[in-house]
């Protein structure tokens, strides 16, 4: 009885769900209209970046923009994969070992540690650029790819440690009781079992690490702009400074620089949908 | 008797044997905090070193009177709490604070407020939902100075497309960008429009949580969706809701490039907020001002381990209950 009963509805429910599909599908686009334009902005011959009214979609459209990129760009993409890449291992190196202990070996403090490291995710970017500058500028720093690469490890090393303690608390206690029955001391426990299950903690971590790093433009402003190496968001900048007539040229830059977060999200949707619930979402 | 003296040599010999047990209790209790500490020891150096340090020496800076040459010399006069005096005084504090109010609240306001409705809307079952839920992603993942760059060219008076918009339907254009008016509005549809995945995220995965038979209970007693929404999602949200709310206080305080790409905080002061003040002050100027630039930087702090404090709070409480 209650089949037959929940049948027709369920096919009513199916029916009106291709309403809903349909107003989802145009809720995104609205909201994804921005990220439209700015690759239709990089198509648009110069010729037609004053037209009024613009072209919707790149009606004879060019790859100008791309090809200033590829001429003038590399080297400021290699160095944001090289910031991007310091900085996860930075990242991991500190907050997967202290992520560790927070959440199974109860270190004396430990609580304190964590509050400090709430805390510190509090404090604007601009202050601690102030702090470093004022650093760096002794040690001679400024400049310097592996100043910045300390610098942008600041956004993401609290968040990396929240996430690991998270993820390693869930950690069964009957895995670690055995390795140590075993005679495995704490630092193999770690190595050959703590990391190998936290592999989705790993990931999650290290894809915001970079994606930070990566688009990080106030520390690579206050403590590269006179650097040798500079970043992709320095690249773009320079851009909007100088020529404010190529348009297309800083777009097609802004394309580019988008790419690793959209090679991101499709590789590793739930990684990221994770990284933002885990902080604010206690399960 | 003889019983007796048996238990006593039996205490007797026991106390050892459990001293010596404590005694090898405490050693590897010892020896489990030396690892334990082991394990956090690089953080708290760190912590030291790239958060406790720079935050002292921006202290510092803050009541000495530096410029860029007493930075290399180091001997910068000691002015006490004068560069704080000086920028309260300031008539830039005023609006700076007013207009840094008006961006963190109205920018919340919206951004929680479709946040939670898309959420909703979301939570309903239909074809392509995860695909269009991944898509609203892009925003947030996107480089700041990305974002920044293409609302600024669509925000554009002459060529920009919303204008082109406006002229179409009939309405006047309007200068986005360098009227001072329009400046601050036009800097916060650019941030709402970045926070809104964050607070749809959030918002949905704590609508996961609720039980659906809570729901099939309700809908049963002839509940409709509003009266469902009001009476039992958003009362159930709302610890979730506190934490999404003062998570994206703290967020919004910060924001600073969204800002320094569009407007620079322009005209005059119309769009400058307390992180946008800092900047001007210091790397942003010919003449930079480190001192006062710092000590806007630490009222900054302190309003945000205000809202930080309250957020500890409401987590703590979340997760005791």
């Amino acid at each position: 009885m209650t089949t037959n009963a929940k049948a027709p509805a369920k096919r009513t429910q199916k029916r009106r769900a291709w309403h809903l599909t349909a107003l989802g599908v145009l809720f995104t686009a609205l909201m994804l209209f921005p990220v439209y334009w700015m690759i239709n902005v990089s198509l648009t011959q110069a010729g037609n970046m004053r037209k009024s009214p613009p072209n919707l979609i790149p009606i004879d459209g060019t790859l100008d923009g791309y090809t200033v990129v590829l001429r003038q760009q590399l080297p400021y993409l290699g160095t944001s994969l090289l910031i991007g890449i310091g900085t996860v291992a930075l990242t991991l190196i500190l907050a997967a070992p202290a992520g560790y202990s927070l959440a199974k070996l109860r270190p004396r403090g430990g609580g304190l540690l964590s509050f400090l490291l709430l805390i510190a995710q509090m404090i604007p970017a601009i202050v601690m650029a102030f702090g470093f500058y004022a650093i760096y500028i002794k040690l001679g720093l400024l400049g310097s790819v592996w100043g910045l690469i300390l610098a942008d490890s600041t956004i993401a090393v609290p968040f990396g440690v929240l996430i690991f303690t998270a993820f390693m608390t869930r950690i069964p206690d009957e895995l670690l009781q055995a390795a140590k029955i075993d005679g495995a001391g704490p630092l193999r426990t770690f190595g050959s079992i703590v990391l190998p299950v936290s592999r989705n903690a790993i990931v999650t971590v290290s894809l915001f690490a970079f994606l930070w790093a990566w688009s990080d433009f106030l520390f690579a402003n206050t403590l590269d702009s006179g650097g040798s190496m500079q970043p992709i968001t320095l690249g773009i900048y320079a851009y909007i400074g100088n020529n404010n007539q190529q348009w297309n040229a800083i777009m097609a830059t802004a394309v580019v620089a988008s790419v690793p977060a959209a090679v991101l999200l499709v590789l590793a949707q739930k990684y990221v949908a994770a990284g933002v619930t885990a902080g604010a979402v206690k399960d | 008797m003889t019983r007796s003296t048996e238990s006593e040599a039996g205490a007797v010999n026991a106390a050892p044997a459990k001293r010596r047990q404590a005694k090898k209790n405490k050693a590897q209790q010892r020896k489990a905090q030396l690892a334990a500490w082991g394990f956090i020891a690089p953080v708290v150096i760190y912590l030291a070193a790239a958060y406790a340090y720079p935050l002292y020496r921006n202290i510092d800076l803050s009541i000495h009177s530096y410029t860029v040459t007493s930075f290399v010399t180091g001997n910068a006069p000691f002015a006490g709490f004068a560069e704080y005096t000086g920028i309260f005084k300031n008539a830039t504090f005023a609006a700076a604070l007013l207009n840094t109010t008006i961006f963190v609240f109205v920018s919340i306001a919206f951004q929680f407020a479709i946040g939670l409705a898309l959420a909703v809307f979301f939570a309903k079952r239909f074809r392509l939902n995860t695909l269009l839920r991944a898509l609203f992603l892009v925003p947030w993942l996107l480089p700041l100075l990305v974002s920044a760059s293409t609302w600024s060219w669509m925000l554009n008076s002459d060529s920009g497309i919303v204008n082109a918009f406006l002229k179409a339907v009939g309405a006047a254009p309007i200068d986005w960008l360098t009227s001072p008016t329009w400046s601050l509005i036009a800097v916060l549809i650019a941030n709402i429009w970045i926070g809104i995945p964050f607070n749809l995220v959030i918002m949905y995965s704590g609508l996961q949580s609720i039980p659906d038979d809570i729901f099939e209970a309700a809908s049963i007693d002839g509940a409709g969706g509003w009266q469902r929404f009001w009476r039992i999602t958003f009362p159930l949200l709302r610890p979730v809701s506190a934490i999404t709310l003062l998570l994206g206080f703290v967020y919004t305080l910060k924001v600073f490039d969204i800002i320094w790409i569009m407007t620079r905080g322009g005209p005059a002061t119309s769009s400058t907020t307390l992180a946008i003040w800092s900047y001007q002050l210091s790397f942003g100027s010919f003449l930079p001002d480190f001192s006062s630039a710092a000590a806007v930087g630490n009222v900054l702090i302190v309003v945000a381990f205000v809202f930080a404090l309250v957020y500890i709070r409401a987590r703590h409480r979340l997760e005791t209950t």
